[in-house]
C-alpha cells in the first residue's frame, strides 16, 4: 500500500470487525523531533494476549476465508523500514490501539496520502460509527468529530446523505489545507521533510 | 479558494436536505464495496470514492456499505450492486473508471455490465 491513509483504512476495518462502535485517528506529526506517528484506537472486542504476540505475524488472523493476515503485518513492516515499528495495546472486552511510529523524514516513509479519501468511506459506509479523526502538526490541530456533526444535523437526516458527505468532504479538504498552511492539492496535503 | 466549510454550512444544509427527504421513494438502491486489506490494496477506496462522486452528480440516492475479505481476493475490487426486489450482483476487479457504466447501466436501469461479473446470488442463497 502506497499511502498510509490506505494503512488506516485497513486498521479502521480491522476495528470494525471487532464491533467497534467508536474510533479514534491520531495522526502527530513532530517535525522537530523528525517524527510521524499514526494511531488508532477503538472500543471494540479486544484481542486475547497470546493473540496480540501473534498479531504482527503475517501468518496470523482472525479471518475465516483465508488464513493468511496481512494488514498489521504490513504495516509493521513498512514502519520498521523507516526507523520506527508498531505497538498494540489491547485488552479484551475493552478495545484495541494500534500505534505506528515512523521516522518522519526517512525516504521509504509513504506519505499520508489522500485522508480524506479514507475518512470519507469509512463515514459514507459506517454512518452510525462515532468517529474521532485528529491530526496535530506544528502546534496546529485538524479535529473531525461525526458526533458533533450528527448533532447539529439530528436524527432526521443520517451522516451518509449524498449532500451531507459533499459538505464533509470540503469541510476535511479545508481542515487539511489550513493544517498544511497551503492549498490543497488533489487531495494531497504537501508533506514536508 | 472556495468559501471555507464550517458549521454554520452545515446547519443551513441541514434545512435544505430536511425539504428534499420528505421525497424520497420507498425501497433503496444497495451498494457495497469490498474493504478488506486485498479490497484496499487493489484500489477498493478510489472505487469508493469514485461512487460517490457519480452518485451525487446524478442525485441518486443509494445506500453503500462496506465488507471485509470474501475470500475472492485475486478479484478486488469487488463491489456489490442490488435494486430492490432484484436479485445483487458481484462485480469484479472494478477500477474507478468502470464505475460510471455500472451506474449509468445497474444501478439507474437494472441492466447487468456483463463483462465486469463474477457472481450473481439467488434470493434462495442469501
Amino acid at each position: 500500500m502506497e499511502e498510509l491513509s490506505l494503512h488506516i483504512l485497513d486498521l479502521v476495518q480491522n476495528s470494525l470487525r471487532a464491533a467497534a462502535t467508536k474510533v479514534e485517528i491520531f495522526i502527530k506529526e513532530d517535525l522537530t523531533r523528525d517524527c510521524f506517528l499514526l494511531e488508532v484506537r477503538d472500543n471494540g472486542r479486544g484481542m486475547p494476549e497470546d493473540f496480540v504476540k501473534e498479531a504482527l505475524s503475517p501468518f496470523t488472523t482472525t479471518r475465516t476465508t483465508r488464513r493468511v493476515g496481512l494488514g498489521l503485518s504490513l504495516l509493521d513492516m513498512v514502519a520498521r523500514r523507516c526507523g520506527g515499528g508498531v505497538e498494540i495495546d489491547t485488552k479484551l472486552g475493552k478495545g484495541t490501539r494500534v500505534r505506528a511510529v515512523f521516522q518522519h523524514s526517512h525516504w521509504d516513509r509513504a506519505p499520508l496520502g489522500d485522508i480524506k479519501a479514507t475518512l470519507v468511506a469509512i463515514i459514507a459506509a459506517n454512518p452510525k460509527l462515532s468517529l474521532i479523526y485528529k491530526h496535530r502538526l506544528g502546534g496546529r490541530d485538524f479535529i473531525l468529530d461525526t458526533e458533533e456533526i450528527k448533532g447539529i444535523l439530528g436524527r432526521d437526516i443520517p451522516l451518509n446523505n449524498m449532500a451531507v458527505l459533499g459538505w464533509l468532504e470540503e469541510y476535511i479538504a479545508q481542515g487539511l489545507a489550513h493544517l498544511y498552511g497551503g492549498e490543497e492539492k488533489d487531495g494531497n496535503p504537501k508533506e514536508s521533510g | 479558494m472556495a468559501t471555507l466549510k464550517n458549521l454554520d454550512d452545515l446547519r443551513k444544509l441541514r434545512e435544505q436536505v430536511k425539504g428534499e427527504l420528505q421525497e424520497r421513494f420507498g425501497g433503496e438502491i444497495k451498494i457495497i464495496v469490498g474493504m478488506g486489506t486485498c479490497g484496499i490494496a487493489a484500489g477498493a477506496r478510489e472505487v469508493m470514492t469514485e461512487i460517490l462522486q457519480e452518485l451525487r452528480t446524478r442525485n441518486i440516492d443509494a445506500l453503500i456499505t462496506q465488507t471485509g475479505c470474501i475470500g475472492m481476493c485475486e478479484r478486488e475490487p469487488l463491489v456489490d450492486i442490488e435494486r430492490p426486489g432484484e436479485k445483487r450482483v458481484t462485480y469484479g476487479r472494478v477500477t474507478p473508471k468502470d464505475v460510471k457504466r455500472l451506474v449509468a447501466e445497474h444501478v439507474l436501469h437494472g441492466r447487468v455490465v456483463e463483462d465486469l461479473v463474477v457472481a450473481r446470488f439467488d434470493e434462495e442463497e442469501e
